[in-house]
């Protein structure tokens, strides 16, 4: 069994108590520098509101948390480590030249409230960020604004709506596709409309006929990811656009899968209205066990007057100023300027590459995808086996008659050395395997992870529980998520005494 | 390109293995008149100094050399190296969101730490594992009182910071919400009597920062009564919870919500930052965000996973508590760190030194003649002061002076003109607040005697 598995061996890790086990009272991890100003009693100053202890609070030394946190970072799989097949994620290298250069004096230190003379370098990185990112969809203004993917979107929809009644034409529904990710639904239910489920046709695409259907004067309009959740191009991204605009509404595309499109084809010129990108994604800002992202909002002239206040603007003279004279803006949807320090890494990311480096970066994504897809295909179910952009999805059709699902041959891959690819997304593929490589991942590294894929696919038929029972060289076993959720214990308590 | 690891010969290889001759083939699937046919117009490639130089340029045009009394909701602590030092991990930075339990129980771990070490300083039951930051956290504190609620009129202090107000105005505009402001009191604390005009029995939820956007802190207790009696949820917003180590808790809300940036979080002009909500343990369903909870594996050793999904994006798609999906997660491990590293005794000592710094400060500036301090209710490390004149000149007088001298209120609070808000951390030396003190006492002087020759004149 474990000779199949080449590409990793397990290891000792450490075990670590929760920091609050450690704790001694007494203990402290830093030291202040001596008070220079006259000393004030905090519980004479505050009174009654004065309080006397952070109960529990830890108590540990800076070796105590150096320590405990390393011991942490140890049982993480990262990007770092090794390839990150998780779909729709792009999990691609995080260069640590952006972590060096977003914490230089200013950039990392500026006030967001500073006088705007006094902070030009930070405005003008905002304004460098918004120039590329308009030149790599095609759009025509953009807000930095959104903290993420799904707030770009709701900022996006909230723009829609802005436009419609304006129009005096506020309709209720917005289509999204079953492909679509969690996120779409749940951010249209937030913008005050409704969303209504568009089927997708067999080949995994937007379904024309049914679009035409749907589309009335009701519909606000469409939320499309292109490619799709399956990895597919909107061949018909044009005339759906055409639909959607003949009945007055408006288009939104979901960006989250802009890797396979940067420097090779504009959304701005599909005909969508309003995008969003995911600079966590795409531009390589790293993920960091769950954010921070960032998730621009990009949008054609018709939404420009409804982006968020303030815009960054640019003046004649080559300064850079906030405008918050914006009357017909949907309003604010963060405090600040949004995830400033992930525009400085995404400008560092794409001034590293260049227009050549970006067109190459793509068409190394979108061929890794391809090469993976045809090398394991003889193994797993190809549920739409169209072409293929930046990642593909198989479905555990063929191992589920063994009882093996998406989930199990994931956790298995665990003990071959990789990350798993996302599971059970799209919602529309029975047990999605849906894997995306990107292009920061080797010919060796990849074909170490195809092999991996096959062997699994192998031990489905011949030994189904060694795969249902995976992973099982990690230091813990699967974990008992049902019984997480059912009785929820949310935070460390002291033992009772 | 130096990040792509593929040889020729190895893209040559693959392609060959797909049957295809040129990499071009595999976009054909794109329409040809959709294919980009030129160079994108963006500069480099850049090598790594040239980079560096880049960024160094912005770093220049930058107002790192200031001394800056700036705080409102963004909050300059000194930051310890090991915080740098442990989030730069590649394990910590460059994972996902741990959805694979197995090869995620670090960051599993450090969440809870993160969830326990909020629900510790806010006196909640629970916490989540964060959310995008302050202003995004206070509105997703307002939607889930709705929720639990089923009423739909909302009441915000006056003195919630202003873009926190206009971020819940954004996403409340088409939930056929009324949001109604509350005002404050000749204290700066809010006006408890107009607050009592304005609850009803349709207001889901009644939001108050403290310290408030003046830095004044507010009493709980009067405002939880008010808000209970009528049967709505009170919401506490904080912008600055190093406030918290001194200041008792407000334990008599029902959802705290707030900013943890200052917690040793770059100021990085507004971003990223880290939300954070808590609760109490029967609102636990409701609440937004990710959460981790504590579980055994199959052999029963301990471990954490993500828990309660069912609320979440992912599974309940329109009818989610919230739209949220990739939150903070790296500044909450660096927040975690922080805590961590000062402890119980070391966020006191450092609550007091912000206390003490601020009183100074306060205490000298209104001793400079034609200056007041509007506000009597005890602060913490911010507060309101009255310039002796014009502020915008007083501000170009402090720029002079390599000050940044406060945020001027009038742009939100038309009310207060001339009025500033001043922030006072550990890390302004008493030297700068010396030279600040100075340059209002030269600039309140001619000020001083102008008034003087105009009754002089009458
Ligand atoms: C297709 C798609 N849309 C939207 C999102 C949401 O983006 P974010 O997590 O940045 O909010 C994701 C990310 O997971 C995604 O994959």
């Amino acid at each position: 069994m474990t000779n199949r598995i080449k590409n990793a061996t397990p290891h000792m890790t450490r075990n670590e108590d929760l920091i609050f086990e450690r704790s001694k009272p007494g203990k402290t991890g830093a030291e202040l520098r001596p008070l220079d100003v006259p000393a004030r009693s905090a519980e004479r100053t505050l009174g009654d509101l004065y309080r006397r202890d952070i109960e529990g609070f830890p108590e540990i030394s800076e070796l105590d948390v150096m320590r405990h946190f390393t011991r942490l970072s140890t049982w993480n799989y990262s990007i770092d480590a090794g390839v990150y097949p998780l779909g729709s994620c792009t999990m691609k290298y995080n260069p640590r030249l952006n972590e060096t250069v977003a914490r230089f004096a200013g950039l990392g230190t500026d006030h967001p409230y500073t006088p705007e003379q006094l902070s030009q370098g930070c405005l003008k990185v905002l304004a460098d960020t918004q120039r590329a990112l308009l030149e790599i969809t095609g759009m025509d203004a953009i807000s930095l604004q959104p903290a993420a993917g799904a707030q770009g979107e709701l900022t996006g929809l909230l723009m829609i709506r802005a436009c419609l009644r304006e129009r005096g034409d506020a309709r209720r529904f917005i289509l999204v596709p079953d492909s679509a990710h969690g996120t779409n639904p749940a951010s249209v239910t937030i913008s005050g409309y409704e969303a209504l489920p568009l089927k997708s046709d067999s080949r995994g695409c937007v379904d024309l006929a049914e679009l035409e259907r749907l589309m009335s004067t009701e519909v606000a309009g469409l939320m499309l990811t292109n490619p799709n959740t399956l990895g597919i191009f909107e061949q018909d991204i044009q005339k759906i656009c055409e639909i959607v605009h003949i009945k007055g509404g408006l288009v939104y595309m979901d960006g989250a899968n802009m890797n396979a499109l940067v420097g090779v084809a504009q959304p701005g010129r599909f005909g969508i209205d309003v995008m969003h990108l995911n600079l966590h994604k795409t531009f390589s800002t790293p993920h960091g066990g769950g954010g921070p992202g960032s998730g621009p909002v990009a949008v054609k002239r018709v939404l420009e007057p409804y982006l968020p206040a303030p815009t960054v603007e640019e003046q004649p003279d080559g300064s850079v100023r906030l405008n918050y004279d914006r009357p017909r803006s949907v309003g604010r949807v963060r405090a600040f300027y949004g995830n400033f320090g992930m525009a400085v890494r995404a400008l560092a990311y794409i001034l590293a590459y260049g227009p050549e480096g970006l067109r190459q970066a793509t068409e190394d994504a979108v061929l890794n995808a391809n090469y993976v897809k045809e090398r394991i295909r003889e193994c797993y179910d190809l549920p739409y086996d169209a072409p293929s952009m930046h990642e593909c999805v198989f479905s555990d059709k063929r191992q589920e008659s063994r009882g093996v699902r998406t989930g199990d041959i994931a956790k298995r891959l665990i003990d071959y050395g990789f990350h798993p690819y996302t599971t059970s997304f799209p919602l529309i593929v029975h047990g999605a395997l849906m894997i995306e490589p990107t292009e920061s991942a080797g010919k060796v590294e990849l074909d170490a992870l195809i092999d991996a894929l096959r062997s699994i696919a192998q031990e489905a038929q011949e030994s189904p529980e060694l795969v249902q029972t995976a992973p099982h060289t990690t230091r813990v076993s699967r974990l008992d998520e049902v019984g997480a959720a059912r009785k929820p214990v949310l935070r460390w308590k002291p033992a009772a005494p | 390109m130096r990040y792509l690891p593929s040889s020729d010969s190895d893209r040559a290889a693959m392609l060959d293995a797909i049957g295809k001759k040129a990499v071009g083939e595999l976009f054909e699937q794109i329409p040809a008149g959709l294919r980009l046919r030129d160079r994108l117009n963006v500069p480099g490639p850049l090598s790594e100094p040239e980079l560096l130089e880049y960024f160094e340029q912005a770093s220049v045009e930058s107002a790192c050399d200031y001394v800056s009394l700036l705080g409102a909701g963004a909050y300059a602590h000194y930051r310890p190296v090991v915080i740098d030092a442990l989030i730069l991990r590649g394990e910590f930075l460059t994972s996902y969101t741990p959805y694979q339990a197995e090869i995620s129980q670090g960051n599993l771990q450090a969440m809870f730490e993160f969830q326990t070490l909020i629900a510790q300083l806010t006196g909640m039951d629970v916490a989540n594992s964060s959310l995008y930051d302050g202003s995004t956290a206070a509105n997703e504190a307002v939607l889930m009182a709705m929720r639990l609620t089923r009423r739909n009129r909302v009441v915000v202090a006056r003195t919630l910071h202003p873009e926190y107000r206009q971020v819940i105005e954004t996403y409340l505009q088409h939930q056929g919400v009324e949001i109604a402001e509350t005002p404050y009191a000749s204290t700066g604390q809010i006006d408890l009597a107009a607050l009592e005009s304005v609850v009803n029995d349709q207001t889901a939820a009644v939001v108050v920062q403290s310290p408030n956007f003046f830095g004044t802190l507010e009493s709980w207790a009067k405002i939880a009564e008010v808000v209970h009696k009528r049967g709505a949820l009170l919401v506490s917003a904080v912008t600055e919870p190093l406030s918290l180590a001194l200041v008792k808790p407000p334990i008599e809300a029902d959802i705290v919500c707030g900013e943890a940036q200052s917690f040793g979080v770059p100021v990085a002009y507004g971003g990223p930052y880290v939300g954070f909500l808590a609760t109490k343990e029967q609102f636990v369903r409701q609440m937004p965000g990710r959460l981790v909870g504590q579980t055994r594996d199959s052999e029963g050793r301990r471990g954490y996973c993500l828990t309660l999904a069912t609320r979440e994006q992912h599974i309940r798609r329109e009818k989610a508590t919230s739209n949220i999906c990739t939150s903070q997660s790296l500044m909450a491990l660096n927040a975690t760190i922080y805590m961590c590293l000062l402890g119980k005794s070391g966020l006191r000592a450092l609550a007091e030194q912000n206390l003490s710094k601020a009183c100074y400060a306060a205490d000298e500036l209104g001793k400079v003649p034609g200056a007041s301090l509007p506000f009597a209710a005890s602060h913490f490390n911010e507060f309101v002061v009255k310039a002796p004149g014009d502020c915008g000149e007083l501000l170009a007088a402090l720029r002079e002076e390599k000050v940044i001298g406060g945020l001027p209120l009038e742009r939100f609070y038309p009310e207060l003109k001339d009025h500033l808000l001043v922030c006072v951390t550990e890390i302004v030396s008493r030297r700068a607040l010396d030279r600040m003190i100075e340059v209002w006492h030269r600039f309140s002087r001619p000020v001083a005697e102008s008034i003087a020759d105009a009754a002089a004149v009458g």
